[in-house]
């Protein structure tokens, strides 16, 4: 296949299908209990250095609580999947991230990321490849599928396939351009859903944004639950589960788990919480002060929730329209 | 002049209503979008098929979506899948239009979304591509919502994001792009704007009413074809008042 044109973005995960093979051969393929707390979870599977997603995004059905231990055990040089809003502020305020195959980051309704703009001024954050969501997406699917990548008609023509490292060639059917994108293998994907049972298989309400591609694109997966059901709720239900228990090796139980973003039928988006952060970002100083209140101040998941305060999260939940 | 009983974004948010066809299949972007085709189906169009990046499809817009992935994207929607099979459909040709913003535009429809300045010494870091390259690329029919003035206008933007006629006819084709697809229409605070089919470079159609075609030509940053006739987009009507005041936007977030 002739090669007519290469982006100049670093390829930051090269798509070694073949050790993700060998990886996933030595998964454990047993039904055991995999429940750990969020401490557990970053202390055993989160590295120095690791490349890491979250799912979905900040806003909607996130794996805050998480994020938010990542946080405080200071996991540094984190290479990070970028389409993100909140979470990936905060990992970034706390000058976490090193590396971004970047998408999106911003702040939705509230605007651009005062943050990612600071890092990227600091020199914290050393290097930006460019992707569109589409093309994300597609990489998590080449993972998926276990070749190193895959022929896509997105970035065509345009300065993200330059700053990405794509790769244009004739196709060898039609003789047309297409690009080409690499298979995204994580280190570590980490997904919030509504239930999952202690040994990983997950079931997701209402869309399901990257969860499907995504958790069958990295080496160790880490689920973090609003509710951990019997496996007869999960038999009962088969098809409703999206990702099966041997994809992951590790469950949360995190009420709430997705505070301040939403969770579909359970509770709502804090949007007075999204609406501080948009603001106190705006400042380092403030930002930081937020992290300490937030973040580093807390023990854990239990603590954050009782600093936002059982009335707030029950109107949260209150709020939550009827599905008719 | 007359006392206008609307303000600029209410114009903008009817005029990209009324690109909105029944019976279609558009991918609705944050902001605006979301509002015009709230709009839409409450006026012209109550089978508009609304599409959301991260996998809503066919809502029922009753409260405005604040998010694209939120649970109004979805609120009493035909599917709620994810955003493979979202980008997919458009991959596929299933859907017509693709709303979106941007922070710049060129006189060929490529938008920027990712950066003000240089790449790597940014004079402001926006965003970025999210879904719009893709609905740039996939969509038959792109569909930009702008604020018109001289920065934002310009011959050559700083970063394309998203392809519009990229350098001019035939280069769509050419970067291997699905022929047939590209920019059609461009809402601004001033006017609607469209593309010469043969040029393919933007060319005004109408302006926002009380906007005279000298004030369009001012505030933009590259020379503007003129249609044969420039038309004056006829202003918001009661109903779209009424409707966009008290039912799309009840909750203020945008108006």
């Amino acid at each position: 296949m002739k090669i007519l044109q290469e982006g100049i973005g670093e390829l930051l995960q090269p798509p070694d299908v073949n050790g993700f093979r060998e990886w996933n051969r030595k998964k454990s393929k047993s039904l055991i209990d995999k429940r750990m707390n969020d401490a557990e979870v970053v202390r055993r599977f989160i590295h120095e250095g690791d490349f890491i997603g979250t799912e979905l995004y900040g806003s909607v059905r996130c794996p805050m609580s998480i994020v938010n231990e990542i946080i405080r055990q200071d996991i540094k040089n984190l290479r990070l999947v970028g389409q993100g809003v909140y979470e990936s502020d905060v990992l970034l305020a706390a000058g976490l991230i090193k590396e971004i195959d970047y998408t999106y980051i911003g702040l939705e309704l509230y605007g651009i990321s005062h943050v990612i703009r600071r890092e990227i001024d600091a020199g914290r954050v050393e290097k930006i490849v460019e992707w569109s969501n589409g093309a994300l997406v597609w990489r998590f699917k080449a993972a998926a599928m276990g070749v190193p990548f895959i022929p896509v008609r997105s970035m065509l023509g345009t300065d993200t396939f330059k700053y990405s490292a794509a790769k244009l060639v004739e196709c060898p059917y039609t003789g047309d351009p297409i690009a080409l994108v690499p298979a995204l293998i994580l280190d570590v994907g980490i997904i919030h859903v509504h239930r999952a049972d202690k040994y990983g298989n997950c079931q997701i309400d209402g869309i399901t944004g990257f969860a499907y591609e995504m958790s069958r694109a990295c080496k160790t997966l880490i689920i973090s639950a609003e509710e951990i059901v019997s496996t007869d709720v999960i038999r009962r239900q088969p098809d409703r589960t999206i990702i099966p228990y041997y994809l992951v090796d590790a469950v949360v139980h995190a009420p709430f788990g997705s505070h301040p973003g939403e969770m579909c039928y359970h509770y709502e988006r804090d949007e007075e919480h999204i609406q501080l952060w948009a603001e106190v970002s705006k400042k380092p100083e403030t930002t930081q002060e937020y992290l300490e209140k937030y973040i580093y101040n807390l023990k854990d998941h239990q603590e954050y929730l009782d600093l936002i305060g059982e009335e707030r999260l029950q109107y949260l939940q209150d709020i939550v329209p009827s599905r008719g | 002049m007359t006392e206008k009983n609307y303000n600029p974004n209410e114009m903008l948010i009817c005029t990209a209503s009324r690109l909105m066809t029944d019976d279609s299949t558009a991918f609705i972007g944050t902001g605006i979008p979301m509002l015009a085709a709230s709009l839409a189906q409450k006026m012209h169009a109550p089978n508009l098929t609304t599409i959301f990046e991260f996998g809503g499809m066919g809502a029922i817009l009753d409260d405005l979506p604040v998010a694209v992935g939120g649970r109004r994207s979805f609120h009493r929607a035909l599917s709620a899948l994810g955003i493979l099979d979202v980008i997919e459909a458009a991959g596929r040709g299933l859907i017509e239009y693709g709303f979106i913003g941007g922070a710049q535009i060129d006189p060929y429809g490529n938008l920027n979304s990712t950066v003000i300045g240089d790449f790597y010494k940014p004079k402001v870091r926006l965003p970025g591509s999210g879904g719009g390259n893709d609905v740039g690329s996939h969509c038959w029919q792109t569909i930009a919502i702008m604020r018109h003035d001289k920065r934002r206008f310009i011959p050559k933007v700083d970063f394309i994001t998203t392809p519009g006629y990229l350098t001019g006819p035939g280069s769509r084709e050419a970067a291997g792009l699905p022929p047939n697809t590209g920019p059609y229409r461009v809402v601004t605070n001033l006017a609607l704007l469209g593309f010469h089919p043969e040029s393919k470079r933007m060319m005004l159609l109408a302006t926002q009413p009380g906007v005279t075609v000298e004030e369009v030509l001012e505030c933009t940053g590259f020379e503007l074809l003129l249609a044969d006739e420039v038309e004056e987009n006829p202003p918001p009507s009661e109903e779209e008042l009424k409707i966009l005041r008290e039912d799309v936007d009840k909750e203020k977030f945008y108006i």
